[in-house]
């Protein structure tokens, strides 16, 4: 099977507990299918200078319970199209969770992560390690189900059903 | 075997005994979208390929984020979804209809022992019915509307055991308040919460959707009301349902029992649902804006716990009461009995049926600096629309109360003993 990308390297932009959706994208902002403006109004409420100082490639990590809150799809959706290359959190709300993988938004869960913010993260999405280069402390992340690893390396659910049709539940 | 009510849905779904942790492909009985997250469904259904949803008697879709359209984008994503409505031939709930869950279960979607999913985070609401509802996003529902399956992985439950009557003025609101606070806004991400007990044998379907509503406040992927004693609706009448009830000895992750007996009117100050505090500690709260509505508590009985405490009455100078009804229906029967004279009488602003100022988007936004009592289900920062407002969850009656001193008030006094129902709710 061909292989999304599954390592990345950036810089940590840490953000606190029980961030929910609300704070990722405000409601006023979800109607819409542009996913070049959900990205202009990420974080808007919790950091209002973070959107203009994210960079293609960094990384966002986050303490306990990332994204809880409503389905909104348009949450994971505007970290993508931010450019943020994946997520790391102690813990995920389960739909923002579900959400991630299904739009190809790597979120691995580390849950004794303790890093910095400005930190230079290395994630390698397969095997759940997470590497503080700025420490050279070393974190390993819960492992997902199989079907959710088979939907993220294919890059999210449509194309994984555009593959495959259905699903294939491979222990 | 000894089964929860989750484990007994889908193991009878999968055709094989499953018990937590398992993960299962299932077909759904049913599946629904919002304006709010449809859209980008469509979108991703088109990129899987497109084609006929795999049921159009089985999908339907609704208009109730964002309703009437507020601007022309808003009314552009509600042309593009009755486009698809009408292509597909599903079912389509328009503008004042009402919200997703309600209709769901008022027009028969939902049943007993069913699956059902739904693109909105406040599905297990429809748990209420002994279904096992859970809430998705846009790109789970597009695999739906293709494949008519899903891939769940069977939770861990919690049994929560509810004994007692409820005190005058107290209601189910209080009741899922206090359990959000003690379980925390993480304290079942992943689980299924399962209520039972002699207090939720004597609720009505309104109460239990209560209950069920806000287990996603505790991240919870299903809430599941035993159904015994339930009246289900017309809609479902003469159809016959799988068994789904819990095994009396099935395991659970943790057990509660809570004699409502003891509870008050509770209140979740800002700016998380789990900051859960006893009336008593945040009455004398100034209010500027009160909102009776959402999937959580806008249904008759809702409308009849604030009649009992306006009637008669003017709210206070300074205070916006704004009402919606869950469906047009609710609407309709408050109408013909009288209930939206009375608050429209004391000086209540009545909405389209549908999410309202819940989502943020329209309808009623508090300025800078305001404090809103509402019947909702979150307090998040800027959930209402403005970050530097400040959003405080209660019962209706707490709001009506509330909205009547524009402080924070418990409504105790305004109801009068009575034995047996519900909320020792008073008539309107």
């Amino acid at each position: 099977m061909s292989r999304a990308v599954s390592s990345y390297e950036g810089r940590a932009h840490l953000v606190g507990d029980n961030v929910d959706t609300d704070r990722i994208i405000p409601g006023k902002y979800t109607k819409t299918l542009d996913t070049s403006e959900l990205a202009s109004h990420l974080l808007e409420d919790y950091d209002p200078t973070l959107a203009g100082r994210l960079e293609v490639g960094d990384i966002l990590a986050a303490g306990e319970n990332f994204g809880c809150g409503s389905s909104r799809e348009q949450a994971p959706i505007a970290i993508k199209a931010a450019g943020v290359s994946c997520v790391v959190a102690r813990s995920f709300a389960r739909i923002f969770f579900r959400n991630a993988i299904n739009v190809g938004l790597p979120v691995i869960e580390v849950p004794d992560l303790q890093i910095e913010d400005g930190s230079r993260l290395s994630v390698d999405v397969r095997s759940g390690r997470v590497l503080d280069l700025t420490t050279g402390n070393e974190y390993a992340g819960t492992r997902m189900p199989p079907v959710m690893s088979q939907i993220l390396a294919a890059g999210g659910l449509q194309a994984y059903l555009r593959a495959g049709g259905d699903y294939t539940v491979k222990e | 075997m000894q089964l929860t009510a989750a484990e007994k849905i889908l193991s009878r779904k999968a055709g094989e005994v499953l018990r937590a942790g398992d993960i299962v492909v299932a077909d759904v009985d049913g599946a629904m979208g919002t304006d709010a997250t449809a859209p980008f469904a469509i979108k991703a259904f088109e990129g899987m390929g497109g084609g006929p949803v795999w049921d159009n008697q089985r999908f339907s879709l609704v208009l109730d984020h964002a309703t009437p359209a507020p601007n022309e984008r808003v009314s552009g994503l509600h042309a593009l979804m009755r486009d698809f409505a009408r292509e597909q031939g599903v079912k389509l709930y328009e503008v004042g209809d009402g919200i997703c869950h309600q209709l769901m279960v008022e027009n028969g979607h939902a049943g007993p022992g069913e699956l059902f999913v739904g693109a909105d985070s406040h599905t297990p609401t429809i748990g209420a019915l002994g279904s096992f509802a859970v809430g998705i996003g846009s790109t789970d529902l597009a695999a739906v509307m293709r494949t008519g399956r899903i891939w769940l992985k069977v939770p861990r439950s919690i049994r929560v055991e509810l004994t007692g009557s409820f005190r005058p003025g107290t209601f189910p609101k209080d009741v899922i308040l206090h359990l959000v606070g003690k379980l925390g806004i993480a304290g079942a991400t992943y689980e299924a919460v399962e209520f039972g007990g002699s207090a939720v044998r004597s609720l009505s379907l309104a109460g239990r959707m209560v209950l069920a509503n806000m287990v996603a406040e505790m991240g919870a992927k299903a809430g599941l009301v035993d159904t015994t004693g339930l009246e289900l609706p017309d809609a479902l009448a003469g159809r016959d349902f799988p068994e789904h009830n819990a095994d009396a000895g099935a395991t659970y992750r943790q057990r509660i029992e809570l004699d409502i007996s003891d509870l008050g009117p509770q209140v979740a100050v800002p700016n998380l649902p789990d900051n859960v505090k006893d009336v008593r500690e945040v009455a004398g709260t100034k209010v500027q804006m009160a909102f009776i509505g959402s999937c959580t508590n806008s249904r008759l009985e809702d409308l009849h716990a604030a009649a009992a405490v306006l009637k008669g009455q003017r709210i206070a100078p300074g205070v916006r009461l704004i009402v919606t009804t869950a469906s047009r229906r609710i609407f309709n029967e408050a109408l013909a009995d009288g209930t939206v004279q009375t608050l429209s009488e004391a000086g209540a602003t009545f909405i389209t049926s549908g999410c309202g100022p819940c989502v943020g988007t329209h309808q009623g936004v508090p300025s800078d600096g305001e404090n809103v009592i509402s019947t909702t289900n979150r307090n998040f920062r800027g959930r209402m629309g403005n970050p530097n407002s400040s959003i405080y969850l209660s019962s209706p009656a707490v709001v009506a109360a509330s909205a009547l001193t524009g402080e924070v008030t418990d409504p105790a006094r305004f109801f009068e003993p009575v034995a047996g129902a519900a909320g020792g709710r008073a008539e309107a």
